[in-house]
C-alpha cells in the first residue's frame, strides 16, 4: 500500500501533538492500513445497519412504544439487520443454506461481478497515478461494450478468433474515447474532468442512437442489441452452474501487467513522474502532453476491455444502460485500493461482493439494493481518514487506553 | 501550443511581440462557413419556418409568423460570417475583440440553427417557451456553479454539487410535502445541501483528505442515501411524504406583461427571482467587498491570508457550508414544478453545474452564461421533441456536451483555477 504523492492519493495524515512515548506495539499493529482498512469496513456495516434497521417496519412498530419494552425494539433491530447482513453474505460469499456445489456459487458470482470493476478500475488508476482524474470510465466501458458488440454480431469467425477480436476492437474504441480526451488537453489544455464527463454522456446517446440503427440493433422496437454468438462469447471457466468466465482470469492478468507498466517499466516510470511533478518531469525531458494522450489511451483501453467482458461474458446483449454503474463504481474502486493493482483489485472483488449479494439481500430481506451504496461509500470516506476511523473504532480505543494505564503503571 | 511567446531580455526585446493567438478567430470562421453551408445553401429554397412569440397575457399580440427558410438562414450565416470575418480582421491588428462580439456570433449561428431544424416543419416554434424552458432549466446549474466558485474561490475543490442538489432536492420534496407548503420545502432544502457540504469540508480541513475523493464519494453516499430512504419511506407513503405541491409563479406587474422579455423574466416562481439576486449578489461580493476579497485570498495564496489575519481554514468551512446550501437551493429549483422524487433525480446536472462553473472561469456572470447554455440546450431538445425534427433526438441531447467540449478545448483553453485549489492548508 505504498502511496506516491500523487493527486489522488490521500496525503499523510496529521500529525497532531506527537505523544512524547513510543506507542505500544498493539498500537502500531493497529495504525497499520489493513487494520484501519478492516476497522472502516466494520463501522461502515455498523453505521449502515441504523440506517436498515431504521426503515424496518417492525423496527419503527416497535419504536412507538421504545421505553415501554425496549426489548422489542432492539430485538426486532437485531433480526432486521441480522437478516440483511446474512443475505449479503450468502449472496456474495457462501450460501451455507443451498446444497452442493451451488454452496459456492455465491463467490463466484462475485468475482463475476467484480471483473468489469477490476478492469475499469485498473485504467483509472492509471491516471490517478499519473496526475489525470479521469471520470469518463463509465463513457469507455459502454463504448468498449459497443464495439465489442459491433464485432460479435456483424461478422463471423473461428472460436477463439472471433472473442479474441471483438475484445480488441473493444480495447481500440475504448482508448480512442479516452484518447479525445487526453489529446484534448495535451493539445488545449482542456481540463479532463470535464471533458470526460461530457464523453460519458455523449457515449450514452451514441450508443442509444447506434441501437436504433441497423449497426446495433437487433430488428424489434426495443433499443437493444441482438444476442452475441457463442463463439464470441467468453468461455466459462468452471463449467454450467457457475456464471464465472474467462474475463475474470484477463482481469487478473491485466493487473499483473499493470502492476508491471507502473513499477517496472520505463514508461511507467514516466507516468508517474508525470503524476507526481508535471514541471520537474518536464524538465527532466519527458514529454508530458504525449504521457497524456498515452496515459488516457491506456485507462480507456482497460476500461473498454472491462465493458467487453460485461458484454461479451454477462450480459450476452448491448443496451444504453449497459455501462450500469461500473464506471462510477470504478472510480470508489480505484481510490479504495490507493491506486495500486493489487489494492485495485481487492477492492474490486469487496465491491463485487456488495453487488452480487445485494439482490438476494433485497429479496429475502426485503433490505432494497441501494444500501450498498451506503456501504460502499462510507467505506471509502473512512478509509480516507485514518484519524476518524481511530477515533470511532472501540479497538483502537481499547489498545489506546490500555496503552496508558500500562505506561501508568510501569511509572 | 503556447500561444504566446514571452519578451526576452536580449537587446531589442521591445520588438519582440506576442504571437497572435489564431485559433479563435479561425474557429468563428469555420463554425460561420458550416452555418453557411448547411443552414443556408443546402437548405430547400421553397420551405418556411414558423415561430410563435406571443402568450395570451402581453399587451401587445403579436401574431405568429413564417419567414423564408433558405433567405434567412443566408442573411443569418453571412452576418455570422462577417463578424467572424471582422474578428479575424481585429485579431491581426492586435486588437481586443469585444465580449459581444462572440455572443452575437453564437446567438446569430444558433437562429440559423433553428431555422433550418424548423424549415418545413408543420408547427411552429415556440419562441417564448423555448426561451422559458432555458431559464428554468437552467437554474439548478446556476445555483450548482455558484457553490462550486464558493467553494473554489476559497481553495475547496466542491465536486460534491451533484450531491448537494440531491439532497437539496429530497429535503424540498420531503418537508413541502409533510407541511404542505412549498416554501417550506425551499428553506428546508439549503439545510441538507449545507450539511452535505459541511461533511464535506470537514473531512478536507479537519482530516486532509484529498478533496475530489471526499466529493466523489459525498456523491455516491447521497445517492445512496436517498435511494435507499426513497425505496423504504417514500414508496411506503408516497401521499404523505412524496407529493410536493408546486411552487406558486409570481407574476412581476407590468415587467410580466411585455411581449416575449416579460414572460421569459418576469413570470416565474420565487426560486428563479432567487437566481437573479444570488448571481448579481456574488457577482459584487466577490469581487468588489471585502468578504469576497479574503475569500480570493486564501484560495489564491492561504499563507500570505493568513499572515495578514485571515483566519484560513475558518473561512473555507464557511464558504463551502455556504456553498452547500447554494446548491441545496438548486436542489429546490429542480423540483419547484411540484415534481415528485425519483432515484437519482438530479441525473448528472451537479457535474454539469461544475462544467458550468469551470467554463464561466469561476465567476458569477460566467456560470449563469455557461449555464443557460445547457439550460438553452436542454430546452431546444423538449421543444424540438415534441415537434418533430429531422436531427434525431439523441444528437439533441447530446448537443450541449458537445458544444462543452468544443468551448472547453477551442475558447477557453487553458484555464485558471484558484490557485491553492484543492491544497489543506496546514500552519
Amino acid at each position: 500500500m505504498s502511496s506516491t504523492g500523487t493527486v489522488v492519493t490521500p496525503p499523510a495524515e496529521p500529525s497532531r501533538a506527537p505523544e512524547d512515548e513510543r506507542p505500544s506495539y498493539l498500537q502500531q499493529v493497529l495504525d497499520s492500513s489493513w487494520m484501519i482498512i478492516l476497522s472502516a469496513i466494520v463501522i461502515a456495516l455498523v453505521a449502515s445497519s441504523v440506517l436498515i434497521a431504521a426503515a424496518n417496519a417492525e423496527v419503527q412498530e416497535a419504536a412507538t412504544y421504545l421505553f415501554a419494552r425496549p426489548g422489542d425494539f432492539f430485538g426486532a433491530a437485531w433480526d432486521a439487520i441480522y437478516s440483511a447482513y446474512s443475505a449479503l453474505f450468502r449472496g456474495a460469499i457462501f450460501d451455507y443454506q443451498a446444497d452442493g456445489l451451488r454452496r459456492i456459487r455465491p463467490i463466484t458470482e462475485t468475482m463475476l461481478a467484480s471483473t468489469p470493476l477490476i478492469l475499469a478500475g485498473l485504467g483509472l488508476a492509471i491516471g490517478f497515478r499519473s496526475g489525470l482524474f479521469n471520470i469518463g470510465a463509465q463513457g469507455q466501458v459502454l463504448m468498449g461494450g459497443a464495439a465489442a458488440t459491433w464485432i460479435a454480431i456483424t461478422f463471423q469467425a473461428p472460436v477463439v478468433v472471433h472473442v479474441v477480436l471483438a475484445c480488441l476492437a473493444a480495447v481500440v474504441v475504448g482508448g480512442l474515447w479516452a484518447g479525445i480526451a487526453g489529446f484534448l488537453k495535451a493539445r488545449t489544455g482542456a481540463n479532463e474532468v470535464i471533458v470526460t464527463i461530457m464523453l460519458n454522456s455523449i457515449a450514452v446517446f451514441l450508443v442509444s442512437y447506434l441501437l436504433t440503427t441497423s449497426v446495433l440493433a437487433g430488428g424489434g422496437s426495443r433499443p437493444i442489441s441482438p444476442p452475441v454468438g457463442p463463439n464470441a462469447q467468453l468461455p466459462l471457466v468452471l463449467g454450467p452452474p457457475f456464471r464465472l468466465h474467462w474475463g475474470f482470469i484477463v482481469a487478473l492478468l491485466a493487473a499483473v501487467g499493470v502492476w508491471w507498466l507502473l513499477e517496472r517499466s520505463v514508461l511507467g516510470f514516466r507516468f508517474r513522474a508525470v503524476g507526481a511533478n508535471q514541471e520537474a518531469a518536464r524538465t527532466a525531458g519527458i514529454r508530458v502532453n504525449l504521457m497524456f494522450v498515452l496515459v488516457m489511451i491506456t485507462a480507456g483501453a482497460l476500461a473498454g476491455l472491462g465493458g467487453a467482458t460485461q458484454i461479451l461474458g454477462t450480459d450476452k446483449t448491448l443496451q444504453a444502460s449497459s455501462a450500469g454503474s461500473i464506471g462510477f463504481d470504478a472510480i470508489t474502486v480505484a481510490l479504495l485500493g490507493r491506486s495500486t493493482p493489487l489494492g485495485t483489485v481487492l477492492a474490486a472483488l469487496l465491491f463485487g461482493a456488495l453487488r452480487a449479494g445485494s439482490p438476494l439481500m433485497q429479496t429475502s430481506a426485503n433490505t432494497p439494493i441501494d444500501i450498498v451504496l451506503v456501504i460502499q461509500a462510507s467505506i471509502v470516506l473512512l478509509i480516507a481518514a485514518p484519524p476518524l476511523v481511530r477515533s470511532l473504532s472501540l479497538v483502537h480505543g481499547i489498545a489506546k487506553w490500555t496503552g496508558r494505564s500500562g505506561k501508568e503503571a510501569r511509572a | 501550443m503556447s500561444t504566446q511567446t514571452t519578451t526576452l531580455d536580449a537587446p531589442g526585446a521591445q520588438l519582440v511581440q506576442q504571437r497572435i493567438a489564431w485559433r479563435t478567430p479561425v474557429i468563428y470562421l469555420v463554425v460561420g462557413a458550416l452555418a453557411f453551408v448547411f443552414f443556408g445553401l443546402l437548405t430547400s429554397a421553397d420551405e418556411v419556418t414558423r415561430f410563435t412569440v406571443s402568450t395570451s397575457r402581453d399587451f401587445v399580440t403579436i401574431s405568429p409568423f413564417a419567414v423564408p427558410s433558405k433567405l434567412v438562414g443566408l442573411v443569418l450565416s453571412v452576418a455570422a460570417l462577417g463578424l467572424a470575418g471582422w474578428a479575424t480582421y481585429l485579431t491581426r491588428e492586435r486588437r481586443k475583440v469585444p465580449t459581444w462580439v462572440p455572443i452575437t456570433f453564437g446567438g446569430l449561428v444558433l437562429l440559423a440553427f433553428l431555422v433550418w431544424v424548423m424549415a418545413g416543419n408543420g408547427n411552429a416554434l415556440p419562441l417564448t417557451l423555448l426561451l422559458t424552458g432555458a431559464l428554468v432549466l437552467s437554474a439548478p446549474l446556476v445555483f450548482g456553479a455558484l457553490a462550486g466558485l464558493l467553494c473554489e474561490r476559497s481553495g475547496i475543490i466542491n465536486i460534491a454539487i451533484e450531491g448537494q442538489l440531491l439532497a437539496g432536492a429530497f429535503l424540498a420534496v420531503v418537508v413541502a410535502s409533510i407541511t404542505g407548503n412549498p416554501y417550506a420545502g425551499l428553506v428546508a432544502a439549503p439545510v441538507a445541501g449545507a450539511l452535505v457540504g459541511g461533511v464535506l469540508v470537514m473531512f478536507a480541513v479537519r482530516y486532509w483528505v484529498d478533496q475530489i475523493i471526499v466529493g466523489v464519494v459525498l456523491n455516491v453516499l447521497v445517492i445512496g442515501v436517498t435511494n435507499y430512504l426513497f425505496s423504504t419511506v417514500l414508496t411506503q407513503n408516497p401521499q404523505a411524504l412524496n407529493n410536493p405541491p408546486r411552487l406558486p409563479t409570481l407574476p412581476i406587474p407590468v415587467l410580466s406583461q411585455i411581449p416575449v422579455i416579460g414572460p421569459v423574466l418576469f413570470n416565474h416562481s420565487l426560486v428563479i427571482y432567487l437566481m437573479y439576486a444570488a448571481v448579481a449578489v456574488l457577482q459584487v461580493m466577490v469581487f468588489r467587498s471585502r468578504w469576497g476579497l479574503r475569500m480570493r485570498s486564501v484560495g489564491e495564496h492561504p499563507k500570505a491570508a493568513d499572515t495578514v489575519g485571515i483566519k484560513v481554514n475558518l473561512t473555507r468551512v464557511k464558504n463551502t457550508v455556504l456553498g452547500g446550501a447554494v446548491a441545496g437551493l438548486g436542489g429546490a429549483a429542480l423540483v419547484a414544478a411540484g415534481l415528485a422524487f425519483t432515484k437519482e433525480l438530479t441525473s448528472g446536472k451537479g457535474y454539469i453545474a461544475l462544467a458550468a462553473m469551470i467554463l464561466g472561469r469561476w465567476s458569477p456572470k460566467g456560470a449563469l452564461a455557461a449555464a443557460l447554455l445547457f439550460g438553452f440546450a436542454d430546452s431546444l431538445r423538449q421543444v424540438l421533441g415534441n415537434l418533430g425534427s429531422p436531427v434525431p433526438s439523441q444528437f439533441l441531447s447530446m448537443l450541449p456536451y458537445l458544444a462543452t467540449i468544443f468551448a472547453v478545448a477551442g475558447l477557453v483553453g487553458r484555464v485558471r483555477p484558484p490557485a491553492a485549489e484543492g491544497k489543506p492548508y496546514v500552519k
